[in-house]
């Protein structure tokens, strides 16, 4: 047992207290952004959740510029990113769609200048690759009971909410009216996006606060139907999606090129990846089985009007 | 400004400003600004591998854009299309800080393919990029009918014997073309920043398609040149003016046009359409079947 | 189920669907469905939503293979692209700021199929004039399509069917966002067109009643099965409930019908308002 547990988890990996960090604040963040994730994809908005998680790193450099922390300078750009796009037009998927990448436009014009200053005024190269592509190792030890408090409010927030968001995500016209005010719901949505996205952002990198934002949550959707079931599988998906990138992430230390480590993104994407498409392939399989069982000579993928959320309906 | 080295990048970026125009607008009428952003942000990736390989950049941009336009073709048919773009993006950003982590020195060559480089454009890459500017104009002229009849009514076009799935692919295609040729000066992050901008502004303005292809690629092209020549004084990152400029011209042709429509209330349909005849109120009377 | 045979021969006949069924996902959702539209005529598929009408719909345009039954279009078998039929879709929803004019639109429907740019000339600007006159919409031939109410809408989406000269017209619930001015004008409209230039046109509605004064046949669509013949042969409570599989009132108030589901244990009754004045209190008694 302790042989495979050796295989498995290269020397110090527990020790180390950069891993222990990681694993903490990836899954705190995996958590969050799952449960977010479920209704960004229900609601077609991964390229507004992206944007965010983008523009935030303009507020990101903006602090890096100042000496404030980082992670409030995502924050803030990114909640004022998501009252732009509602305010350009999200009523219109088409404007909706305009609207998110003129305010995408604009957020990495600014995050381009503020990385220039920085690099020219504190002569810091690596800070761009930084930003955009985050280091799990490098959380800062301090900010973890704040991370985990903010996911914490958002989670709350999330649940509080719960069946107006998913009455007003489903179908706006029916919500409306049974009185749920929509478009304050859908602020309030981005907003929270914003700050789950941000918090990702921060601290795994835009790169793969994307990906979790997007992927386990659509790939849960693809195994259950069920909004609620979704959203704890979601998490659970994404938790193992990043627990699995850092032990390899860690193991790769010993991968050639000796000592030099690959990149934990690269990991927890490739999970991320490799569990969406597996899900697709359970999908079918069980879809086939069901279409054989009632006995149909031409066995078509389409189904009639369902009740349950359509993971793949575009 | 005009220095016989700053001729190339005024050259090279007009051409991206015309591409970035004409392609724009469909990008705009397809609602497809996250794979106009996706591809290009993740054919940064391939560059990364071209370095790491020793091999052209462009090479390398060339191959991660059109395998993404692949990729979020081949992914839509099993999913849906921002899931199967967001997915997309993040692999090939995922591959590309792997390349990254092996090449120690590109660290500096990083900001300048992501943000934009003024200066820097050799004589050598501009008959390249002219071709491919060329191939991306002749593509977008060919499938001009069907993307536009894909755009408005897909079940019509379905049962015309055009295939929407094939048209988005073609089309995605040639935005990776198009990205491929724009990077060096414009970079990755805001060659879709001026492919929205403009073509989102000239619609306020026109309502023919051909019309807002040419207003869209003027805009384009003053955008691009203001963008240079603040760039060039200040030193600052041509994608900041680019970013920055795309929006503004947007928000304020909607308040323009917000404007001019309250000053024609009850007016005619369309903005510059003729009024209604008084000889069909019945039609008036309609509300809109939405 | 009831189809008298038509005096004229088959080949006639612009549609002719034979013993078509279709599984989705297991369900079989069309179940046998026969009828046949001949040129000229104006025919409603009529049927709740969710019985089938889109299914039909998509079988006749080839984007849906039928499990069963043969499917002629002018004759001959289906293929990809029938130039014959002209598809009115449901809901296309057109984006208020997007960059085309009316004519464009139905300039697409002329060779909106084919690769290129459209040249001047050739006689393409008039062919849009003249379809856009048939559906009385020239004055919003420069029109942003987007800014066009639901009617106007329509009209520019006949039209863009239209151009490209089709026998059949087949239109996916056109009436179902209009209000009842919108929808007689379009109803006028088509019945218009169906007459005036030999044009079959297969419309379907969930409710019968705006189609009345022009149809000449229809098609009744119930569970998947369905019912053709006059609307006297068809709109009967015993036809009805034997495709509805459970028992159906069909009610005539001054020249409308409704249909509405039976009483459990009383078998189908077709009331029939008497002449001169409203129904006698005895005359509506169910049994």
């Amino acid at each position: 047992m302790s042989q495979l547990l050796n295989a498995l988890f290269a020397t110090g990996f527990f020790a180390s207290a950069p891993v222990r960090a990681a694993v903490v604040v990836g899954a705190v963040v995996a958590v969050v952004t799952g449960a977010v994730g479920v209704f960004t994809v229900i609601r077609s908005q991964a390229f507004a959740g992206h944007a965010l998680g983008e523009v935030g790193s303009a507020g990101g450099s903006l602090a890096f510029l100042s000496g404030t922390n980082p992670l409030w300078g995502y924050m803030g750009v990114a909640v004022i990113a998501a009252g732009l796009m509602e305010v350009l037009g999200v009523h219109r998927p088409r404007a909706r769609d305009v609207a998110t990448g003129l305010v995408l436009g604009a957020g990495l014009g600014f995050a381009a200048l503020f990385l220039y200053l920085d690099t020219t005024s504190t002569s810091t190269t690596g800070v761009t690759v930084t930003i955009l592509f985050g280091s799990l190792f490098t959380i800062s030890q301090p900010m973890l009971p704040t991370i985990v408090v903010l996911s914490a409010v958002a989670l709350v927030v999330i649940a509080s909410c719960y069946r107006m968001l998913l009455l007003s995500s489903l179908s706006p016209e029916l919500a409306a009216v049974r009185g749920v005010p929509v478009r304050a719901v859908a602020i309030a949505y981005l907003v929270i996006m914003a700050v789950a996205v941000s918090l990702a952002a921060e601290t795994i990198g835009t790169i793969l606060a994307t990906a979790l934002l997007v992927g386990p949550p659509a790939t849960a959707l693809r195994l259950t139907k069920r909004p609620g079931g979704a959203m704890v599988l979601a998490g659970l998906i994404g938790v193992a999606a990043v627990w699995i990138g850092i032990v390899l992430a860690y193991d790769s230390f010993y991968w050639p090129p000796v000592d030099h480590g690959w990149p934990v993104s690269f990991f927890v994407v490739a999970m991320v990846f490799v569990f969406y498409l597996g899900s697709g392939a359970v999908a079918s399989l069980v879809r086939a089985r069901r279409d054989r069982r009632v006995g149909d000579p031409s066995a078509m993928g389409e189904s009639g009007c369902e009740p349950h959320v359509d993971a793949d309906a575009a | 400004m005009f220095s016989s080295f700053m001729v190339n990048t005024w050259i090279a970026a007009s051409m991206v400003a015309v591409i970035a125009g004409v392609v724009g607008f469909f990008v705009v009428l397809r609602g497809s600004a996250f794979a106009a952003h996706a591809i290009p942000h993740g054919s940064f990736g391939g560059a990364a591998g071209a370095v790491l390989l020793g091999v052209n950049t462009i090479l390398g941009l060339g191959i991660f854009a059109v395998g993404g336009a692949l990729g979020i073709g081949w992914l839509s048919r099993r999913g849906r299309h921002d899931v199967a773009t967001a997915l997309a993006l993040v692999l090939m950003l995922g591959l590309g800080s792997l390349f990254l982590s092996f090449s120690v020195e590109y660290a500096g060559a990083v900001y300048s393919l992501l943000f934009g480089e003024v200066l820097g454009v050799p004589s050598d890459d501009l008959l390249p990029m002219a071709g491919l500017g060329i191939a991306c104009i002749l593509a977008i002229a060919v499938l001009y009918r069907p993307l536009l009849l894909t755009s408005i009514t897909p079940e019509v076009a379905e049962a015309r014997g055009v295939r929407p799935g094939r048209i988005e692919t073609g089309f995605l295609l040639v935005v990776a073309l198009a990205s491929t040729m724009t990077v060096p000066v414009v970079g990755v992050l805001l060659m879709f920043s001026l492919m929205i901008g403009p073509a989102a502004t000239a619609r306020s303005f026109t309502s023919s398609p051909l019309r807002a292809i040419a207003l869209s690629v003027a805009i384009a092209l003053i955008i691009v040149w203001f963008g240079i020549a603040i760039a060039y004084v200040t030193n600052y990152p041509v994608g900041f003016f680019v970013g920055t400029l795309g929006a503004l011209s947007y928000g304020s042709a909607r308040v323009w046009a917000a404007r001019r429509r309250s000053r024609r209330v009850g007016a005619s349909p369309g903005d510059d359409g003729p009024r209604l005849q008084l000889t069909a109120p019945l039609l008036r009377a309609a509300p809109p079947g939405r | 189920m009831t189809e008298p045979r038509p005096a004229i021969g088959i080949d006639d006949a612009v549609l002719s669907l034979d013993g078509v069924s279709v599984w989705l996902a297991g369900r079989e959702v069309l179940h046998d469905v026969r009828f046949r539209v001949m040129p000229g005529e104006f025919t409603g598929l009529i049927g709740p939503n969710g019985a089938g009408k889109t299914t039909i719909f998509r079988v006749i345009l080839g984007l849906q293979p039928p499990g069963a039954g043969s499917v002629l279009v002018g004759g001959r078998p289906l293929d990809r692209h029938n130039p014959i039929i002209g598809y009115v879709p449901q809901k296309v929803f057109f984006d208020p700021d997007m960059p085309l004019r009316a004519r464009d639109v139905v300039g697409l429907g002329l060779d909106g199929h084919r690769l290129g740019i459209p040249l001047r000339g050739g006689g393409r600007r008039q062919a849009v004039d003249r379809m856009l006159a048939a559906v009385d919409a020239t004055h919003l031939a420069d029109a942003r399509v987007g800014n066009l109410s639901g009617g106007e809408q329509q009209r520019v989406l006949i039209a863009h069917a239209l151009i490209s000269s089709p026998r059949l017209l087949l239109l996916d619930e056109p009436l179902a966002n209009l209000d009842i001015r919108a929808e007689g004008e379009v109803v006028a409209l088509l019945a218009r067109i169906a007459r005036e230039q030999r044009i079959a046109v297969l419309i379907s509605a969930h409710d019968v009643n705006p189609l009345l004064p022009v149809m000449d046949r229809l098609v009744y669509v119930a569970a998947g099965r369905t019912a053709s013949g006059t609307t006297a042969e068809v709109i009967r409570a015993e036809v009805l409930s034997a495709l509805y599989g459970q028992h159906v009132d069909v009610l005539r108030v001054h020249g409308r019908i409704l249909v509405v589901s039976g009483a459990e244990g009383a078998s189908g009754v077709t009331l029939e308002e008497t002449p001169g004045g409203a129904a006698a209190p005895d005359v509506v008694a169910l049994r």
